[in-house]
């Protein structure tokens, strides 16, 4: 093999291993050679596991060697967002309240890639307790997007987006609760997937808001998230809001043909907000998928406008219940000047969570609390049946949604950080696909003049991410334009 | 009129179990007022007769059968402890008086 494996995708990685072209130590070493070459300038990592992940592919090797079979992920080195829980190195969430910590367990997706074969490279940068849109929110450090070093990678898995782009693992590992996995694969031109809620085990995934919270790969190219797709998918006894749906072959979604594919574009996505620039890179991409023989038909979303405030009531509600356990007794950060046990948990959160983590905890108790649950939560979540009623509507006439990612490109650092509402509205296509639970995905559609990446999101009903992965295969294969690597200047 | 007040900040605070100092709990002010101000576009909507939306999938109660599997060891449980006498966790005195 040639000496830059760092650039194979999964599924090429697994079929020269197989074929005993390479080995799982060569990969191994090019990925840790090619981070050790780029990280200082992108920093996707906020861990590096280089001996654990040398030791785990001379064991697959061994392995092969012996005649057992190493699983369908044999070799593939992966990178996973810092709230997953590992027993290997530490899972802190990027935030100084969990710094440190060591999980005594693995989650439950975490064993499934293990099992599978996988080689775990180290932790990836995030917005603290994913809670962001840049990465900037960050108690470790930034990430920079590979693209355009100015700029940020997007969030909150943006540590897992710009690795990718970098070549600095195969396949690497988020969360997406409002748009955490697509936005931030959007603005680094690789693709994201958040699978329908239920279709992925969250067991030993730090929770955010649970009931929008989905585990989903970040690759680069559908036939790897196929290949992932088959791994990570599936009921699990430990996570009771795990559905008990059978687990398709992914792998028969990798066929070229969409001929007679209904594709809706709902009008309420392409409005005014979305830049010129953009819309025409999302056309030109629709454009594509007719040229295959798919048939575009307009829906509407009518509520799309209201699921940026649904989204901040309940994310915020939830994620207010779920890091009160952050209370400086079992885990984490305590501050050391507590004297009682009411100013250790008052001082432990206030010097623990930074300044985003704290805006939303706030705004979620007071939606919460006495006097305005019902003009708050209440109505959000009757708000966000209707959004979900306006999927179920178009989702009659139209076999896959596609929209726009993001309203524009990756953006410069700071230049949100100042107007948390600013921010918030970057989520704007994306955060109504976790309201309504089903699956999406994005798949880069070019580079804007200013050689940044554009992302396509493509929307499918509730557990067909096969269709999803068809439609990304098709684009890939007739898309056109010339794939090229990020610059990382 | 802002939609929230220094004193409401305080009040929430109080629930929430943070210690805002003055410059954060002005920010705070600010940006919870613009953020609740753009949330009440949903009061645009007329949601009678709406069934608020509580799950999303399709899902009843999920039952497990009531058998004893493996759990941490009380040395995992505690290892991550900030404080701990080897087999408690340990906190500043609850109740006053002597010890």
């Amino acid at each position: 093999m040639g000496q830059e494996l760092f650039r194979l995708k999964a599924h090429e990685i697994r079929g020269a291993i197989r074929r005993g072209e390479t080995t799982a130590t060569e990969v191994t070493q090019s990925v840790l050679g090619r981070i050790g070459a780029v990280e200082g300038k992108v920093q996707a990592y906020t861990e590096i596991w280089g001996d654990y992940a040398q030791q785990r592919a001379a064991d697959i090797d061994r392995r092969i060697k012996a005649g057992e079979d190493p699983g369908p992920l044999a070799g593939v080195p992966i990178g996973l967002k810092d709230n997953y829980c590992t027993t290997e190195g530490t899972t802190g969430c990027c935030s100084k309240i969990l710094k440190g910590f060591r999980s005594p367990y693995n989650g439950t997706v975490v064993e499934k890639l293990l099992d599978a074969g996988a080689v775990f490279l180290g932790k990836l940068n995030m917005d603290e307790f994913a809670m962001g849109s840049s990465t900037e929110n960050s108690s470790v450090q930034k990430t920079r997007n590979p693209w355009n070093l100015r700029c940020v990678p997007g969030g909150s898995s943006g540590g897992a987006a710009a690795g990718i782009a970098a070549h600095e693992a195969a396949v690497t590992m988020g969360s997406d609760t409002g748009g955490s996995i697509r936005q931030p694969a959007a603005l680094c031109g690789c693709l994201g997937l958040k699978p329908t809620y239920g279709r992925v085990s969250r067991y030993g995934l730090v929770a955010f808001a649970s009931s929008l919270d989905q585990i989903g790969p970040f690759t680069k190219d559908a036939e790897d998230m196929a290949l992932i797709m088959g791994v990570i998918a599936g009921r699990d006894p430990r996570d009771s809001t795990s559905a008990d749906i059978p687990v398709p072959d992914y792998s028969k979604a990798l066929r070229d043909d969409i001929k007679g594919l209904r594709i809706g574009l709902p009008k309420e996505c392409f409005t005014d907000a979305l830049g010129a620039e953009m819309r025409e890179k999302i056309l030109a991409a629709v454009e594509v998928l007719k040229a295959q023989g798919a048939q575009v038909v307009e829906v509407s979303l009518p509520h799309t406008e209201y699921a940026i405030a649904v989204y901040y009531i309940i994310c915020t509600a939830e994620a207010s219940a779920n890091l009160a356990r952050f209370d400086g007794v079992r885990y984490g950060y305590r501050h050391p000047d507590a004297k009682s046990v009411e100013d250790m948990y008052r001082l432990s959160k206030s010097h623990g969570y930074g300044p985003e983590v704290q805006r939303r905890i706030m705004l979620g108790t007071y939606v919460l609390s006495s006097g305005y649950y019902d003009a708050y939560y209440l109505k959000a979540q009757k708000v966000r049946a209707l959004i979900k009623k306006d999927f179920e509507d178009a989702f009659q006439s139209c076999d896959i949604i596609a929209t726009p990612t993001t309203p524009t490109p990756a953006f410069e650092f700071g230049a949100k950080t100042d107007d948390p509402l600013e921010m918030y509205l970057s989520d704007i296509y994306t955060s109504s696909i976790n309201l309504a639970g089903i699956p999406g995905m994005s798949i880069p559609c070019g580079l804007t003049a200013s050689k940044l990446p554009a992302g396509l999101q493509l929307l499918g009903k509730p557990f067909d991410e096969e269709t999803l992965i068809r439609v990304a295969y098709a684009y890939e294969k007739h898309s056109g334009w010339e794939r090229a690597d990020a610059p990382i200047t | 009129m802002s939609r929230i007040t220094e004193k409401d900040v305080d009040y929430v605070a109080g629930l929430a179990q943070l210690v805002l100092d003055g410059p954060t709990k002005a920010k705070m002010v600010k940006d919870l007022g613009e953020i609740l101000g753009y949330i009440d576009k949903l009061n645009e909507l007329d949601t009678t007769g709406v069934e608020p939306m509580m799950h999303v999938l399709d899902m009843s109660n999920v039952y497990r059968q009531d058998v004893v599997g493996e759990s941490l060891t009380q040395d995992q449980a505690l290892k991550n402890a900030p404080k701990t006498d080897g087999a408690y966790f340990l906190v500043p005195r609850i109740l006053d008086g002597e010890h």
